[in-house]
C-alpha cells in the first residue's frame, strides 16, 4: 500500500542539492523518483530510491536532515486520463490531496501521494481495487 | 568635544551670536524658525545650578535617609547590606555610598513582580513594565510623588532643550507599560506644550498629523525619527509642510554622527533624552543646546561610574558602568543600580549655567543587551522562548539589521530532524509557531529561518548569538 519516501531539508543555498546527491551517487543508490518542494529560505527534497535505508543511513552520517515515511503509491495504466479518473475517486470521497507527483519505471507508471486523510485514502484505493507498489516492486 | 570648540562651531555654522547662550544670566535668547526672545532656559535653576558643596550636602541628607528607609521597609535590602556587612547607621553622608552593595537587573527579575517596592500597594499609583532577562517583564512602581518628581526632570530636560508653552509636541514614543509615552507626556504639559499623543507607529498618520497640526517638537526613538524623515517624499511631504525645530530622542543608544545626521535631514535640534524604567524612565539626563554632555538630575539620580570587572568606583572622564541611586524614589527605590551602560562623568560646570553633573551619550554596554526599536532584548530570552517550546535545538543565531532605519530582527535556528516532516506546510507552521512565541514573550516580530542542524557556528568560550548589523 505504501511507499518509503526520503525527504531531506535542503537550505536555499547554491550547490546544496548537489551535495545531497553526491552522497547517494557515492554509496550507490539509485534515484527512481525526485521532487523538490521549495519556499524562499528552504526547500525539502523527497525522492524515491532504491535503498531508502541506507539512503538514510548515509545521509544522516553527512549531517543531512533527513527521515523517511511512508507514502501511499499506487500503479496506472499508461494511457490519457488514468490519472484523472484516479483523483477523481479522492474527490469523490471528499479527500484532499497536499502533494502528488508520478514517474515512469519500466512500463509502469507510478503515483505518489500524500492526502489529509490517510485511512480514507486506503479505503478508497482498496474499495476501487487500485494497485499499490512498494520498493520491492522497483528493484 | 569641548564647549569652545563647539561654540566656534555653531559660529562657522552661522549661528547667530544671539542663539548662544548667555552665560552669565544663565539664560538663552535665540531665533529659529520663529522670533524668539528670552526664555526660560532652566527649569529650576536653584536646583541646576546649585554649588557643588549644597548638592552634596542636599545629596548626603537624600541619601542617609534613603538608606535607612530602605533597610527598615524591603527585605531584600537588608539582607543584601546585611550580607555585604553594611548597617544604615555607616552611611553618613554621599562619600560612603560606596560602602552600600550594587543592584542588577536580575535583582528585579528575581523580586518580580513586587518584592522590591518600599511602600505598600496602596501608595503605587501607577506600575509601568519592561521586558525582563529570562520572559518575565522587570516592574516598576511609582507613588504620587514619584510621578511628580519625574514629571519635574522631565520638565527641566524639556526646558534645557529649549522647549516651552509656545511648542506642539508630537510624543511618538509608545505609551503603555513601556515608559516613554507618558514619562515625557506629563513633563510636557508641565512645561506648558500642546502635546499630542500620538504614540508609535502609522508614519503616514505621524507626518499628517505633524504637517496638520504643525507640530514643532517631536519626542521618539532616534532611529523612528530618522525612519519619518526618509517617509517624508515618499507620502508626498517636504520639509517645508513641516515646522518642526526640535526633537526629543532617547530609549535607545545613539552616536553623535546620528545627531548631527537628523538635525539636516529635519533642519531642527536634536536633543538626546536619556533615562531607563527601572531608575525613572525617560528624564534622568538630557543634553542642553551646547551639547556637551547630558546633565543629570543628580538631586533625584546619583551617578557613579564603576570599572567593568572590579566594580571599582573610577574617576570623571574614565570610561566604565554608569550606577545610580534613586535618591528620593519612595515606590521602588534602588541603591547603586548598575545600569550595564557605558559612560564617563563630567563634574565641570556647565557654560550653559548648570552646574549638574554630565554623563557622556552612551556609547555602549557591558553586557549582551540589545535595543531594538526602543525596546531592551537579552539573547537569553530568545533562548528561554525556545526552550520552552522545545521543538527546535537551542543553537540559534541572531541577525539584527537596520531596514529603512526601522530595525529588523531574523532568527536562524536549527531544525530538529524529529520536526522534519515531507511537507513544507508542517515546517511552515513550525516557524510561525515560534514567531508567535517570541513575539508574545518579547514583544517584537522576529522572522524565523529554519537551518540545517549543527550549521550554526559553535564558539568556544562565550557563545557569540548575536550579528548586529546596524551601522555605527
Amino acid at each position: 500500500m505504501t511507499i518509503s519516501q526520503l525527504s531531506v531539508f535542503l537550505e536555499n543555498k547554491t550547490g546544496y542539492l548537489n551535495q545531497v546527491l553526491a552522497v547517494l551517487a557515492k554509496y550507490n543508490i539509485n534515484i527512481i523518483a525526485l521532487t523538490v518542494a521549495d519556499t524562499s529560505d528552504y526547500g525539502i527534497l523527497r525522492a524515491i530510491v532504491s535503498d531508502p535505508d541506507k539512503a538514510l543511513e548515509v545521509l544522516r552520517a553527512e549531517q543531512f536532515s533527513v527521515r523517511i515515511h511512508d507514502i501511499l503509491s499506487i500503479e496506472m495504466d499508461a494511457a490519457p486520463g488514468t490519472m484523472s479518473r484516479i483523483l477523481d475517486l479522492f474527490t469523490a470521497a471528499d479527500i484532499c490531496i497536499e502533494y502528488v507527483y508520478a514517474f515512469s519505471f519500466g512500463s509502469k507508471s507510478i503515483l505518489i501521494l500524500r492526502t489529509d486523510n490517510r485511512e480514507k485514502s486506503v479505503a478508497v484505493i482498496k474499495a476501487n481495487h487500485l494497485k499499490s507498489i512498494s520498493e520491492a516492486d522497483l528493484r | 568635544m569641548n564647549d569652545e570648540s563647539r561654540l566656534k562651531r555653531q559660529e562657522a555654522r552661522g549661528i547667530k551670536k544671539s542663539t548662544r547662550l548667555l552665560t552669565k544670566e544663565s539664560s538663552v535668547a535665540f531665533n529659529d524658525n520663529h522670533t524668539r526672545t528670552k526664555e526660560r532656559l532652566i527649569w529650576n535653576k536653584k536646583i541646576e545650578c546649585m554649588k557643588s558643596k549644597d548638592m552634596r550636602a542636599l545629596q548626603s541628607e537624600r541619601l542617609v535617609e534613603l538608606v535607612q528607609r530602605v533597610y527598615n521597609n524591603v527585605p531584600f535590602y537588608r539582607k543584601r547590606m546585611n550580607d555585604h556587612g553594611v548597617k544604615p547607621s555607616d552611611i553618613h553622608s554621599i562619600d560612603d555610598i560606596v560602602k552600600l552593595p550594587f543592584t542588577y537587573k536580575n535583582d528585579l527579575r528575581d523580586n518580580y513582580p513586587f518584592n522590591l517596592f518600599a511602600v505598600p500597594m496602596k501608595e503605587i499609583v501607577r506600575v509601568h513594565a519592561s521586558s525582563g532577562t529570562t520572559g518575565k517583564p522587570t516592574t516598576v512602581g511609582y507613588t504620587k510623588a514619584d510621578i511628580d518628581n519625574w514629571k519635574e526632570v522631565v520638565a527641566r530636560c524639556l526646558t534645557m532643550a529649549g522647549i516651552g508653552k509656545d511648542d506642539i509636541m508630537q510624543i511618538s514614543y509608545g505609551y503603555g507599560l513601556f515608559t516613554g509615552g507618558l514619562g515625557v507626556h506629563y513633563g510636557a504639559e508641565a512645561v506648558g506644550c500642546s502635546v499630542i499623543p500620538i504614540s508609535g507607529g502609522n508614519t503616514r498618520r505621524q507626518l499628517q498629523l505633524m504637517s496638520d497640526f504643525g507640530s514643532t517638537v517631536l519626542a521618539c526613538t532616534p532611529s523612528y525619527a530618522l525612519h519619518l524623515a526618509d517617509a517624508l517624499s515618499e507620502s508626498g511631504y517636504s520639509l517645508d509642510d513641516m515646522k518642526l525645530r526640535t526633537g526629543v530622542f532617547g530609549a535607545e543608544p545613539w552616536t553623535e554622527n546620528m545627531r548631527l545626521e537628523l538635525e539636516k535631514k529635519w533642519g531642527i535640534r536634536a536633543h538626546d533624552i536619556y533615562g531607563l524604567s527601572e531608575i525613572m524612565g525617560p528624564g534622568v539626563a538630557n543634553d542642553c543646546i551646547l551639547h556637551s554632555g547630558l546633565h543629570v538630575h543628580e538631586d533625584h539620580f546619583f551617578p557613579e561610574i564603576v570599572h567593568p570587572d572590579t566594580k571599582e568606583p573610577m574617576s570623571d572622564g574614565s570610561e566604565g558602568e554608569l550606577v545610580f541611586t534613586t535618591l528620593t524614589k519612595e515606590g521602588i527605590p534602588l541603591l547603586r543600580y548598575n545600569t550595564r551602560d557605558l559612560s564617563t562623568l563630567n563634574h565641570e560646570p556647565c557654560l550653559c549655567g548648570r552646574t549638574s553633573v554630565r554623563m557622556k551619550k552612551i556609547t555602549g554596554r557591558s553586557d549582551d543587551m540589545l535595543i531594538i526599536r526602543g525596546v531592551n532584548l537579552f539573547p537569553s530570552q530568545i533562548e528561554h522562548v525556545l526552550l520552552e517550546l522545545g521543538e527546535t535545538s537551542a543553537h540559534y543565531m541572531l541577525y539584527v539589521d537596520r531596514d529603512n532605519n526601522l530595525d529588523t530582527l531574523e532568527l536562524k535556528v536549527e531544525l530538529d530532524e524529529s520536526q522534519l516532516t515531507d511537507t513544507i506546510r508542517d515546517l511552515q507552521n513550525l516557524s510561525r509557531k515560534i514567531e508567535h512565541a517570541l513575539n508574545s514573550a518579547i514583544g517584537l516580530h522576529v522572522k524565523v529561518t529554519l537551518v540545517e542542524p549543527k550549521t550554526i557556528t559553535r564558539s568556544e568560550g562565550k557563545a557569540v548569538r548575536v550579528v548586529d548589523n546596524r551601522k555605527k
